[in-house]
């Protein structure tokens, strides 16, 4: 029989745990997600086998980042809830704290605290080649014995050490006699109560019970029983802060002498070091913002020119599969859905896996190396006046690319205000779905002519992008004062030293943001765009039987060839499919903005996405397959004339109106999709769509009201 | 002892002094699990371009904070 072992592992930010984590379990990994809470659970799973031969099932699970077991930020509260609530289901038989070894004193203090959890522990020291670099001695049998538990030194990325510690894994399960502090010294009759009225191991568990009961939700106490510790808290002067206090002053006296006794470090100043040398040029007050732009420029250009080849490919594909099916499967709604439902919104999806896999290749290679923390550092600032943090300005500068995933990396800020603004202006910036619509309307609208050797269209089209960087920095601003958070932020932040990335992490960590970018917004893009279909292919009953009707009698049939009339056929029935109707019933509402029942249907059906703009205006404008003929949709939209002016009806005033409801409105199911998923409210999307579609109706009524004729 | 007390936002690049206390609790917390505690040797490393946030040297490495969180660290200098 196959023994179940449930291992976590814990550690400061940077030691390096992810590594450690990939060392033991491979490829074999998952994420989930924890009930209730912003954070990916990480997964993973591997078979040992101890000394007399037996099967071990080891199920890892690698928690997020903290320097203690006092929660500081969402992210930290579930170590908390895991290691100190026997009754999770996540909580441990073993736990594996992951020390950086050049920076062993700090590190020592979480792991001291998990020792006196009374939860089986193993040390890993990490990063030893650092430390032997650093010329740092750590005597690794004294310090197990001062500690109590097995410590093995690591270096993750050469995978030593690995053996050494699946070896340990698998060693029957022990905890130390002794405490490492005793705490029930500080509060004897709130410990004890604790110990009576919960099911806790240790009185250093009780002890932090009482120090997070509003996190004991999640315990399932019952009312009594946190009346009961209240009293007792509040009986016995139990100041929480100065509790936290008492204990780090004499865990990190315990630490000091521990170091002393197992630990020689050379006394180099950091001023010595190469990661110093490299911050002198990074953060310099010219340099630093050079190297920063120049680095986000070339991203960029890769982004946009090497990602357009997979993009490419994607779309021939689909387009081919669709034509595949539409043409052996056997006609009818089945066939229809399919392909105007299923595989249209597959296509949708898939063809952003390429620009995320390219943007959080790069994030990455930032993040290992140490950098992105630098470029907090010199822009931090900068943001902060507009509610923002140094770290938001890669999200906001990735989605120029595309909102989703800089959604996605908005994790790396720990101040939850900072982030939820972070994540609300985001979608603002430009993404590359803008891009067709923006190269239709102003090839429609302005003049392909040169103003002292510039581009106009060029132009015109650098002052979206600009519009939009503006407008969610103003965003900000304004939100700063609205939104309300207990949380305290802090900016209080490691500068790690750099590193040179760990590449097989990182290639499992964009795999990781691909699978969840495909699962979990791709089941609401699927289902919108179905609806989509369904809104679009059906009308009121026998509205369509009539047209179709209407085409088949004589005076069609003899004169129309038979494509024109398919085509004629499909554009009255969309004119009186459900979506058009919608279209009709919207129009007094947008006949401010200039536009009229078509513009809303497209209006309407690139809520999903913005870039169906141009295929829905296709349709209606009866073109057929846009991709090979987007000229003669630009001059058929030319040739539309608005029936009251008699004129055009594409002029200045509607086509820039257009594009500026193009710029501000939230047009786009995945990112919605993302935004509920990162921040798990409903309020959040639904605000940004509210307040995103307000603005885009206003920018168009001002401009539309400004240059109409 | 002839020694000066200083905000850890007054001092300059370069200077360095030891942990004397704190004034804000809160944030105490959050810097004493960071290895800042009072009697450790703390120097201040370098000064973002403008002017704030600030990188301080502790413990063997290398810690960031703003300028309004350092003022609530009182440094002994000399």
């Amino acid at each position: 029989m196959a023994r179940k072992l449930k291992i976590a592992l814990v550690g400061n930010p940077n030691s390096g745990k992810s590594s450690v984590f990939n060392g033991l379990t491979g490829l074999n990994q998952k994420v989930a997600n924890f009930p209730g809470v912003t954070v990916d659970k990480k997964m993973g799973f591997a078979t040992l086998s101890d000394n007399e031969g037996n099967q071990i099932q080891a199920e890892y699970i690698d928690l997020p980042g903290t320097y203690s077991l006092y929660p500081k930020s969402p992210e930290e509260k579930l170590p908390f809830q895991i290691l100190c609530d026997p009754s999770n289901e996540s909580h441990p038989d073993l736990t594996i704290v992951v020390a950086d070894g050049t920076n062993l004193k700090r590190n020592l203090f979480l792991c001291s605290q998990v020792i006196d959890l009374k939860i089986p522990v193993i040390l890993v020291i990490n990063m030893m080649d650092l430390v032997r670099y650093k010329k740092i001695e750590i005597d690794f049998h004294r310090l197990s014995l001062r500690l109590g538990i097995p410590v093995i030194p690591m270096n993750a990325r050469t995978h030593e050490g690995v053996k050494e510690l699946k070896k340990a894994i698998v060693q029957p399960l022990h905890v130390p006699d002794n405490d490492f502090i005793d705490v029930r010294v500080f509060s004897p009759v709130v410990v004890d109560t604790i110990r009576n009225v919960v099911h806790v191991n240790s009185n250093y568990n009780a002890f932090l019970v009482a120090n997070n009961l509003d996190l004991i939700t999640a315990f399932e106490i019952h009312q009594w029983k946190r009346d009961k510790i209240q009293a007792a808290c509040k009986d016995h002067f139990f100041d929480s802060q100065q509790m936290q206090a008492r204990e780090t002053l004499e865990r990190y006296k315990i630490i000091t002498g521990i170091m002393n006794d197992c630990v020689v470090t050379p006394n180099t100043p950091i001023q010595k070091s190469i990661s110093y040398k490299i911050d002198s040029l990074l953060t310099h007050r010219v340099w630093g913002y050079f190297i920063f732009l120049t680095i986000l420029f070339v991203i960029f250009q890769a982004i946009f020119s090497w990602a357009s080849y997979p993009m490419d490919l994607i779309d021939t594909s689909f387009q081919m599969l669709s034509s595949f099916i539409r043409n052996n499967l056997p006609k009818g709604l089945i066939n229809d859905l399919i392909v105007g439902g299923v595989l249209a919104g597959l296509n949708g999806i898939v063809v952003f896996v390429p620009q995320i896999a390219l943007l959080f290749f790069f994030i990455a290679i930032l993040e290992d190396t140490g950098y992105m923390a630098r470029v907090s550092f010199i822009m931090d600032r900068l943001l902060r006046k507009f509610g923002l943090n140094g770290k938001s300005l890669i999200p906001l500068i990735s989605s120029v690319a595309c909102a989703v995933p800089a959604i996605m990396s908005t994790r790396t800020i720990q101040n939850w205000k900072e982030r939820l603004i972070t994540i609300m202006v985001t979608p603002l910036m430009s993404c590359s779905a803008r891009l067709p619509v923006y190269t239709l309307l102003i090839a429609l609208i302005i003049p392909k002519d040169y103003v002292y050797g510039v581009n106009l269209q060029g132009l015109v089209l650098m002052m979206l992008y600009l519009i939009g960087f503006v407008a969610a920095v103003g965003v900000a601003w304004v939100m700063k004062h609205f939104i309300k958070t207990r949380e305290r932020s802090f900016f209080v932040m490691e500068l790690p030293m750099y590193r040179v990335p760990r590449w097989s992490s990182i290639g499992l960590h964009i795999v990781e943001k691909v699978k969840i970018f495909l699962f979990d917004a791709g089941k609401v893009i699927i289902t919108i765009s179905i609806i989509l279909w369904v809104l679009s292919s059906f009308g009121p009953s026998g509205t369509f039987d009539k047209i179709e009707q209407k085409y088949s009698s004589v005076e069609y049939t003899r004169i129309l060839p038979q494509e024109e009339i398919e085509r004629k056929i499909q554009t009255e029935k969309l004119e009186s499919s459900y979506a058009g109707l919608l279209g009709h019933v919207i129009e007094p509402i947008i006949k401010p903005l200039g536009f009229d029942w078509k513009i809303g249907i497209a209006l309407i059906t690139s809520f999903a996405a913005r870039e169906v703009f141009v295929g829905t205006m296709s349709t209606i404008y009866s073109v057929g397959d846009t991709n090979s003929s987007k000229h003669t949709l630009k001059e058929k939209m030319q040739s539309e004339v608005n029936p009251i002016t008699g004129g055009p009806r594409y002029t200045f005033a509607v086509g820039l109106a257009l594009m500026l409801f193009y710029a501000f409105a939230m047009q786009c199911m995945s990112t919605v999709a993302t935004v509920y998923r990162e921040t798990k409210r409903i309020r959040y999307p639904l605000i940004q769509i509210f307040y995103m579609s307000g603005m885009a109706y206003l920018a168009s009524l001002i401009a539309y009201q400004i240059f109409k004729p | 002892m002839n020694s000066e007390v200083k905000y850890l936002s007054e001092l300059k690049r370069g200077q360095n002094g030891v942990i004397d206390s704190f004034t804000d609790y809160e944030l105490s917390l959050k810097l004493l699990e960071m290895g800042c505690i009072p009697g450790e040797k703390i120097e201040v490393i370098r000064i973002a371009p403008l002017g704030d946030p600030i990188a301080i040297s502790i413990t063997g490495y290398m810690l960031s904070l703003r300028k309004e969180e350092a003022a609530t660290v009182r440094v002994r200098i000399g």
